[in-house]
């Protein structure tokens, strides 16, 4: 039995056009048996940035309150807003800290980025837990199920989702892939950037 | 004798004077007002810094003496005062600046480099057993925050933006000299020969590309700044901060 798989729950996220999704099941367990159908796993960091936190629920609200903690710092010392990509490399910088003792958690990013324009450009990226980086153009998965998350998403997603048929897509996905998997499931929330 | 874990008698050199005053740090701004002359000027479109380099002999292999230093690709700093110090504060900035990219993926906004230097001069203020920086710094930097900045640090740890500003010997009659020759609209090319004109008020010798040294902030294009993005992380950006070849000083002093 791996750790990884010892409170269950899987998160998504997925690149539209001009817009980003991030979705998770809401599972919290004790190997098979369910505790929870409210637990949360996905957290916001910024207006523009979401945090996804699947695995090892003790270390979900360590990560969370660590990150919290960061990127306030960040806020205050710099006096602005993280950016996507930045946030992206601490959270890889955070995780490699505890490379040879690592956090059970496989985060999943989705943001948006100004760009120097103006306009806002999708951003998505998910890391394993030490922190190696993936920056996908399509979409993300992680999870207990996230072997289903890939195979549904690989059918459904398609390039230039608009922000409505976009939340169809990632619900759909979501939906069909924790329910074929004994450990996640149990409720489920999708935000639409 | 002071024992190796800071006994009673290894007092910091930095003590108030009854009225007020922290006497080595204004000794470290005597130290700096005797250096030689260094200046930054901010322009429309980028930032000038340069300095004189002088060396005390013509047997002086004038190769070897930096007085501009790049601390990452979008800062670079200049100084007067003791060199010495100087090449500690680099050293720390650029270690600064290297271990800010390994969080973060991207090099330190001007401001927060500024601020780890002035965190750095201020320690030395109050810390026991070692004495206050003798220089001032002129920090020029370009960040997608902020655009072209330039700062000035002091051996108190204090330090201010400027649009343009003068350190060292002289540094009173450049700053003047300064004042009656900015405007906000002035282009970079301008700014260099702004600079140099300014040296050459309290030059002593002749001014050669030996003699001057110069350091140019370029605001990157539009195209520049789209290429940049993570998609395409294996092509290096181009740097913001750069020297100037000795070639193109002596192009500038030719005009």
């Amino acid at each position: 039995m791996s750790i990884m798989e010892y409170n269950g729950g899987s998160v998504v996220a997925m690149v539209g056009k001009g817009c980003v999704a991030i979705a998770s099941d809401l599972r919290l367990g004790n190997q098979a048996l369910g505790i929870s159908s409210n637990f949360q796993k996905i957290f916001p960091i910024t207006d523009h940035i979401y945090l996804g936190l699947p695995g090892l629920a003790t270390d979900v609200t360590t990560l969370k309150e660590q990150f919290r903690y960061r990127v306030n710092m960040y806020t205050i010392k710099e006096e602005r807003e993280i950016e996507p990509e930045a946030f992206a490399h601490l959270v890889s910088s955070t995780l490699y800290e505890r490379r040879f003792g690592p956090f059970f958690i496989e985060p999943v990013m989705a943001g948006l980025t100004k760009k120097p324009s103006g306009e806002y450009k999708p951003f998505i990226a998910a890391s394993d837990l030490i922190g190696c980086l993936n920056f996908a153009k399509d979409f993300v998965v992680a999870g207990t199920a996230s072997s289903k998350l890939f195979g549904v998403a690989e059918g459904l997603w398609e390039p230039g989702l608009e922000p409505e048929d976009l939340f169809e897509t990632i619900s759909q996905t979501l939906l069909n892939a924790v329910d074929r998997d004994a450990y996640s499931g149990w409720g489920a929330v999708v935000h639409v950037m | 004798m002071a024992s190796a874990d800071g006994g009673a008698y290894s007092y910091s050199l930095t003590v108030f004077s009854p009225s007020g005053k922290l006497v080595q740090i204004e000794h470290a701004l005597a130290a700096v007002s005797q250096g030689t002359t260094s200046l930054g000027i901010k322009a429309s479109n980028g930032i000038v810094i340069a300095t004189e380099k002088k060396s005390s002999s013509i047997l002086v292999d004038d190769s070897m003496i930096e007085r501009v230093a790049v601390i990452c690709p979008n800062i670079g700093i200049v100084y007067s005062g003791m060199g010495p110090d100087f090449r500690v504060l680099v050293a720390r900035a650029r270690k600064s600046a290297q271990a800010y990219w390994k969080i973060y993926g991207e090099y330190p906004p001007t401001r927060v480099l500024t601020q780890e230097l002035a965190n750095i001069m201020q320690q030395a203020t109050h810390s026991g057993g070692i004495r206050p920086f003798g220089v001032s710094l002129l920090v020029a930097g370009w960040d997608v925050n902020r655009g072209s900045t330039l700062y000035q640090v002091d051996p108190s740890g204090s330090y201010w933006a400027w649009k343009a500003s003068a350190i060292g010997k002289n540094m009173v009659n450049a700053k003047t000299f300064l004042e009656k020759r900015y405007n906000d609209d002035i282009s970079l090319e301008d700014a260099i020969h702004t600079a140099l004109l300014t040296l050459k008020e309290g030059f002593e010798g002749q001014m050669t590309e030996k003699t001057i040294e110069i350091g140019v902030v370029t605001v990157p294009t539009e195209e520049d700044l789209e290429g940049w993005s993570i998609s395409s992380a294996n092509t290096r950006p181009k740097p913001t901060f750069r020297k100037l070849t000795e070639e193109e000083v002596r192009d500038y002093l030719a005009l």
